[in-house]
Formats: structure tokens, sequence, C-alpha cells
């Protein structure tokens, strides 16, 4: 491969293509952005079977608790984890303006709200499993209800790993406004956690309660 | 042959292969297939992994076929001939048929659209290894699945593994979890591959070529990793199910605590008859590329070819509970399934007059690829004539579970999607290789494979009409489908000779073959105007193109097509 080939290779794998559409030639979203959007596809077809399975089954247990008997609404913890939203944002704005203090704060503070979440996650678990005796092998609402809510937070424990490793780079000052567009991909997986933990709330809290 | 057509164009004179790199050690070569990132190198390392798995669930199938040749036969124990319908038929799906898809666009789709490789070229690496890795461990099972004494190992629920028979107490061992792990960790390579091919073909294409120029090989398998992502992931939740049910003690598929068995069954459909189409888009595909070459005409009806994959994706993901008539559903989802079972029909028969269209008038070349297009043609139009008689539920219901339903789906997969794969093998083996292949050692494969396939699958619907069950391992004499079985099991002899000569054929071609040039078929699509084997930046300079068929545009400068579309 001589070296003017190399350097066309590099940059055509690197960065925006430019597409053209029509007669003009513009950019489409990005190769990471689309990317994740397959992603994001894919996984909610996976929580779509997941909530289907929870839908079917509710109501059908042959034996208790029920979910009204035992669920409380984990207020604080949605906010939590929805305001985290905001605030990757935030740091995605401040990343582009180029401010790398300003979005570590944002983005210490997103994983903070997103270990919050996952706080309140494991003390329901605890509650539910040792005050009220409800494992994932008590009745179909154990089954639906872990395996649903557990798949979010895995979620949310991959999301929170792949934050960490950024905020691994930041405090090194490693991540600059250049990366701002692959920082901004992963918040879209972020984003995406938060959007799927409306649905499991209003599935498992409001319509399964 | 080859009209001479200057390479500098659009492609690369540069030298194939330095010389440092023809004198490479054996183990230097292996590794570096081991470690490629090269979108060509995986393709063919797809394609290989899925010719092998055919040889192996070919040999099943033979096994079977003995078995079945005779009543009251004794060739193989009733616990070897479930395990073998079961590796079979999982093999043929997950580790032929996606492997095969997978290769052939990792391969054609960045030549196609003058790219340099695929969006994500580790992640294509990632998607090929989980891949290979899934099928190690649906085998290792043989070895490493322990079962119940004197039971063997392999799995033995069958390729759907329908609930409760998946469960603990019925299914004992481990054979199970390796097929739910093997196919699980196979799916998520097929996730990862087709976000790959999905990107690529939105972000990558080479200037002027927009929607509406690319390849429809390229648009079909937009189509086809679209309905990976959403038809894959279904299967993978429902094997998470599973696993938490034969491990963690939850209750998804467990009858006697509330659980439904029927749930198994849409979760399954709703992967299972998606994928047919997921096998068959690819075909589809190849047909579209192959056909106007040898007919020497521009593919007609472009935007309707479009238009008609998308309408297939869409209608073929509400279609899935035609598999599960026989469970006793409403009518209202009776009807629903069978009228949308029946609107396939309307797609795929515009497909079909759109490739009869093109051969219409053409000035047809009767080589290899272009016979196996023909066959398929005919085969796959039986198929779904087939397909809309089992789409009508009163119909169904009599024939479900019978051989009728083994002879349709194969009549799908072997006639359409196979023959399929031979073609596109035969079409692009000159480009991957850079040497021809022998066209006489093509056409005994085409006319034996042909023959055998007749003989065994179109006389196969026949004891299904008469009452014989699938996955029985044997059956009484005097029921009428004794003889019917015999032709059945001969069939196979041709098929397996055919595809004996195809391998010999591939190898041998591949080492002797005479020089094939760049553009052997006088081709219109990008990947002829690279040399062959393509470098491995595919092109020295990245192509512009302002038609469908770049290089009739380079070979006809005064009649380009652009004019025209």
């Amino acid at each position: 491969m001589n070296g003017a080939v190399a350097t066309t290779y590099l940059e055509s794998t690197t960065g925006r293509q430019t597409v053209t559409v029509g007669e003009q030639t513009g950019p489409i979203a990005s190769k990471g952005v689309i990317g994740m959007a397959c992603l994001i596809m894919a996984e909610s077809a996976i929580f779509a079977i997941f909530v289907v399975a929870y839908l079917y089954y509710s109501g059908k247990d042959l034996s208790g608790p029920t979910p009204r008997q035992v669920l409380e609404w984990p207020i604080l913890n949605s906010i939590c984890l929805l305001s985290s939203s905001a605030t990757i944002t935030l740091a995605l704005r401040s990343l582009r303006r180029g401010a790398t203090k300003r979005f570590s704060v944002w983005w210490f503070v997103t994983i903070a709200l997103g270990a919050y979440f996952l706080l309140g996650t494991g003390r329901e678990w605890q509650h539910l499993i040792h005050d009220k005796g409800l494992t994932i092998q008590t009745n179909l609402f154990g089954t639906t209800f872990y395996s649903l809510v557990g798949l979010h937070a895995s979620h949310v424990v991959v999301g929170l790993l792949a934050l960490s490793i950024v905020m691994a780079f930041a405090i090194t000052g490693l991540v600059k406004k250049e990366h701002a567009e692959r920082v901004h991909v992963l918040g879209l997986y972020w984003h995406f956690v938060d959007v799927v933990w409306i649905v499991v709330f209003t599935v498992v809290y409001v319509i399964g309660r | 042959m080859s009209p001479a057509i200057r390479t500098g164009d659009v492609g690369g004179t540069l030298p194939l292969v330095s010389k440092a790199e023809t004198e490479k050690s054996f183990f230097d070569s292996i590794h570096s297939w081991l470690v490629t990132v090269d979108h060509k190198k995986l393709g063919l390392m797809y394609i290989m992994y899925g010719l092998f798995f055919l040889l192996i669930a070919g040999i099943e199938a033979t096994l079977m076929r003995i078995q079945l040749a005779f009543p009251n036969n004794h060739f193989l124990s009733p616990q070897f001939f479930n395990q073998l319908f079961t590796v079979h038929g999982t093999t043929m799906v997950f580790f032929v048929g996606m492997p095969l898809v997978f290769g052939f666009a990792n391969y054609l789709v960045p030549l196609m659209i003058g790219a340099r490789d695929l969006a994500f070229p580790r992640l294509n690496a990632f998607g090929f290894w989980l891949s290979a890795l899934g099928g190690v461990l649906l085998y290792f099972s043989f070895i490493g699945g322990e079962g119940m004494a004197g039971a063997g190992s392999a799995p033995d629920i069958g390729w759907f593994a329908y609930a409760p028979l998946t469960g603990k107490a019925f299914s004992k061992g481990h054979s199970t979890d390796y097929w739910i792990l093997g196919l699980m960790v196979s799916g998520f390579g097929s996730i990862a591959t087709a976000a790959n091919v999905f990107t690529t073909i939105l972000c990558m294409r080479c200037r002027g070529m927009t929607l509406s120029k690319m390849p429809l090989l390229a648009w079909l398998n937009l189509v086809m990793s679209g309905m990976v992502l959403l038809a894959v992931s279904p299967l993978t939740a429902a094997q998470i199910m599973l696993l938490l049910d034969r491990f963690a003690g939850s209750h998804f598929f467990d009858t006697q605590a509330g659980g439904s068995a029927t749930l198994w069954m849409h979760f399954f459909w709703i992967f299972g008859h998606p994928e047919v189409y997921i096998l068959i888009i690819p075909a589809f595909a190849f047909a579209s590329e192959i056909i106007p070459v040898f007919s020497r005409k521009a593919i007609f009806g472009y935007p309707a070819m479009v238009g008609a994959t998308v309408a297939i994706g869409f209608v073929s993901v509400s279609v899935w509970a035609h598999h599960m008539f026989t469970i006793g559903m409403t009518s209202a989802s009776n009807t629903f399934f069978a009228i949308s079972t029946m609107m396939v029909g309307i797609p795929t028969g515009i497909k079909i007059f759109n490739w009869l269209g093109t051969m219409w008038g053409g000035k047809l070349r009767f080589d290899t690829p272009m016979l196996f297009c023909i066959a398929f043609l005919f085969q796959f139009l039986i198929a779904g004539l087939t397909g809309i008689m089992l789409g009508a539920a009163p119909f169904n219901w009599q024939l479900n579970d019978s051989y009728f339903v083994v002879a349709h789906f194969h009549f799908t997969l072997v006639g359409g999607f196979l023959t399929m794969i031979f073609a596109a093998v035969y079409y692009w083996f000159p480009k991957a290789t850079g040497r021809r292949f022998s066209e006489t050692l093509g056409k005994w494969h085409f006319w034996l494979f042909v023959l055998g396939f007749h003989m065994t699958f179109d006389t196969m619907h026949i004891p299904g009409i008469l009452g014989m069950p699938r996955r029985i391992y044997t059956y009484e004499a005097g029921r009428g489908w004794g003889v019917l079985n015999l032709i059945v099991t001969l069939g196979v002899l041709f098929q397996a000779i055919g595809i004996l000569i195809f391998v010999f054929n591939l190898l041998r071609s591949a080492r002797k073959g005479p020089p094939a040039g760049n553009d052997p078929w006088d081709a219109w699509t990008l990947e002829w105007a690279t040399s062959s084997p393509p470098p491995e930046f595919n092109f020295a300079e990245i192509p512009t193109v302002k038609s469908r068929r770049p290089l009739w545009d380079i070979k006809h400068p005064t009649d380009p097509d652009w004019k025209y579309e």
C-alpha cells in the first residue's frame, strides 16, 4: 500500500463522510450515529419482547405476592435517572464549546445520578427479596419483574462503565473538543437507557400495578 | 471474453501482491487471516465457514434419509435421529444460511458501492468470530453436553425448541444449553454485522451513488440487515428467558407455574419467519445482479424491485403466526395471519415478473450462474405456491407438521436460497480468486443437483399429503409411503455427487484455473472495475458514478446510461 493511498484510506475511515444527495453534496448522520441507531433498534426489539411477556403474564399469577401488595413507586430514583439525560446534554454542550472542565463536572454528575439509580434499584430488590419474600422463582410476577427491571439495570451498568471510561479519560485531560462527536454517540445510548426506563416504569409501576 | 476495459478509470492498476507478501510462510498467512479486519478476507471466511457447515449438515441429512429409505429401518436409533434433525435444522439456518448471507454482504457491498471497507472493520471481525464461536458451541455439545444415560448428548429439541420440552425437567444435561448459547452468541455476531452493513450502505457510498443509483444488491442487503436488527433480537430475548428458566428457576415457559408454552412459539416465530426472508432476500439480490448480466439488459423495473423488497420486509414481520394455525387461535387471528401471509405473494410476484421482464428479449447466455438463476425462478415459484397453500388456515390444519411442510420449506431454502448461493459462488468466484472455474464441471454440478433436488423434494410433497408426519424416525410398511421415501432418498445421492463436484471444482480452480481477468462476464457494477482479486484497499481512487451501471458508461462513452435514467 503506498503512502498516498494509505492517507486517503485513513481519511475515509474517520470522521464524517460526505454523501451526494441528488446533485448537492452534504453530510448525513455520521457512521457512529447510524451504528448506534442500529444498536438501539436491536435493543428496542429485545426490550419489546420482555415488555410483551410482562404484560401477557400480568395478573396471571397462581400465587402471591402481587405487584399491588409489594411495589412502591420509585419516584426519586426515576427523577435521578431522567435528569441524568439533561446533565449529559449539558456536558456535551460544554464539550462542543471546548469547556472541558465544565464537561467533566456535568459528566461526573451524570454518572452520580446513574449510580444513585442503580443503588435505588438494589435497595428495592433487597427489600422485595428479604422483607417481602419475592424472588424470580416465587411466581410469574417475580419472574417477569426481575427480568425486565434487571434487563434495564444491566443496561444502566453497561452505560455507567462506558461513562466511567470517558470520565477516566477526562480526568487525565484526554477528552477534547474534537471528541465531541464520539462522546455524543455514547450519549445517545444513555438517552436510550433513560427512555426505556419511562417504558419500564409505565409498564411495571403504572399498568402492571 | 473480457473486453479491454481501462481499469485505471475506476479501479486500481497497483500491483496486487507485493513481492514480500508472496514469500510469506504458511504460518504468517494463517496469522494474517486470523487477525484480519479486511472485509474481503472476512467475507471469504464467512463463506468458507458456511460451506463447511453445509457439508456437515448435508451429511446429517443423508443419514436421516438413509434411515427413512425403507420402512422399519434400524440404521439409526430414535434418539440419534432426533438429534440429527435438530442439529441439521439449526446448522442450516444459523451456521450455513446466516454466514453465507453475511459473507456475501461483507465481500460485495463495499466493492459495489465503491467503498474501501465496511463502516466498522474491527466490529466486523468481532461479528465473524462470535458467529464462528456459536457454531463451535453447538457442535461441542456432541462431546460436552452430557445427557441422560444412553440418550446421547447433542440437542434433540427440534430447531424451534418448543416449550415445555426445553424445560429443565424434560431436557436434562447441558445439550439444550449449548443450543441456546450457540444461537445466542452467533445472534450477537449477526446483529453486530447487520448494524455494520446497514451503516456502510447509508454512509459509505462513493460520490454520485445516490440511493436510487445503488446496485440492487446493496438495496436488498440494506433491507436484509434492517430485518436482522429487528428479527434476531426477539430470539435473543426469548433465549435469555429460556436460560433464566433453566438456570434461575423462573417460570416464563413453565406451564405448571402459569407460564405459557404458546408464548415461546410466538417469540420464536416472530424471529423465525422474518428469518426466512432474511435468507431469501440476499438470494433475490444475487438474481437481480446476475440475471441482467447474462441477459445483456439492464434490470427491468428497478424502482418496483426496491419497493417490492421493502414491502416484503414490512409484511414479513406480521405473518409469524401462520406457523401456529394448529394450536387453536381465534378466528380473527387465523384470518389476519392467512391474509398477511398471502399478501407476501404480491411483492414476490412483482419480483418474479421483473426478472422475467429482464430476460424477455434479452440476449441470453447460459453460463453456469445463469443456469442456477433459471432453476431458482422455477423452484422459487413452486415454493411460493405451496407457501400460499399452507397459508390458508384450513388447509394448514390438515397438513401442518407433515412432510408437505418439509417439502415446502426445502423448496424455498434449497431450491431458492441454496440454488442462488451456488449461482453467486460461480458468478463471483473469478473476482475473489482471479481464476476461472471449470464450466464443464459447473454444468455437471447444475444438472446433477437439479435432478436430485427434484427427485427428492417434488416427491416429498406426496407422502406429506398421504399423512406422513415430519420428525418420525421410521414408519410401518404398507402405508403407501415406502416407494416414495425410497425415491426421496435416491435423489439425495445425485445432490451429494453434485455438491462434491462443486467442492472439487472450487478447490481445483482456485489453484489451477486459467486467469479470469478483471471483468470476465462483461458486467456493469463497480466490483468488476478493480482487479481480481481486489487489492486490500479495493480502489486506488474512489470512483465517481453517474448511473446504476457505471461500467457500462465507461465501456460505452457514446451511449451512457445516465442519459436515460
